[in-house]
């Protein structure tokens, strides 16, 4: 199950919004083996497409220094579909790298509803876990 | 002295758990294969079938990424760095 304070769920949704048509993307880190996403970090889609993302290579290498030094890792890796369902593609599940990350995706197909999904994907296999939205004013 | 190699998570089934090895080599293709004379099957991790590099992994030689600089004939010495992490891509 993903777990995810509001504001961040938040963020990830503006984030994709903002980004339409083409695909958004990021992170969000966590203290290592805590399984909790706090370090919203939105990263430029070098595609610049509708239909593919990538991390620009250098934003990539700093990116994972900045974790190392703050011993985090990749709690959630998000990216957008932006006219198709929520759901991981087959360039996703090939690309997929961190079997430890929740993978997000957030489909914008429609203006007014969002579609907010959350997989693990791991040699392959993908499977869909629940997202719970916590309060973080509680 | 000897080359740093950095292990993403995902290739440290190779390497015991370390998060960084040694290795040695004049050129990134011999370093990969002094790697995976010591750590097995990494190799296929990181070079496809014909002989290029993976498109699903990134490698940088001291902060440059080698598709930049040559790629498997990017030339590396004593004391480099050499760092390897999954693209984070799809469609």
């Amino acid at each position: 199950m993903l777990t995810i304070d509001g504001p961040t769920y938040d963020a990830i949704v503006a984030h994709a919004r903002r980004d339409h048509p083409d695909e958004a993307c990021g992170v969000v880190a966590g203290p290592v083996g805590a399984d909790r996403p706090v370090r919203f970090i939105p990263m430029l889609n070098a595609a610049r497409s509708p239909t593919f993302y990538e991390f620009d290579s250098t934003d990539l290498l700093r990116l994972y220094r900045e974790m190392d030094d703050r011993d985090e890792e990749p709690a959630v890796i998000y990216h957008s579909h932006t006219a198709t369902e929520a759901y991981p593609s087959r360039t996703d599940i090939a690309y997929a790298g961190e079997p430890g990350a929740h993978y997000v995706l957030v489909s914008t197909r429609d203006p007014v509803d969002i579609e907010f999904r959350s997989f693990r994907i791991s040699d392959g296999a993908v499977t869909e876990e629940p997202v719970t939205v916590i309060d973080t004013a509680g | 002295m000897a080359i740093e190699v950095r292990i993403p998570t995902i290739l440290r089934s190779h390497t015991g758990g370390a998060k960084a090895v040694q290795a040695s080599g004049d050129t990134l293709a011999t370093l990969i294969d002094d790697l995976d004379s010591q750590h097995s099957g990494i190799k296929g991790r990181l070079v496809t079938d014909e002989g290029a590099l993976h498109r699903f992994v990134n490698v940088y030689v001291n902060d440059e990424d080698v598709r930049f600089t040559g790629a498997l004939d990017t030339a590396v010495k004593d004391g480099d760095s050499v760092t390897i992490l999954p693209a984070v891509a799809g469609g």
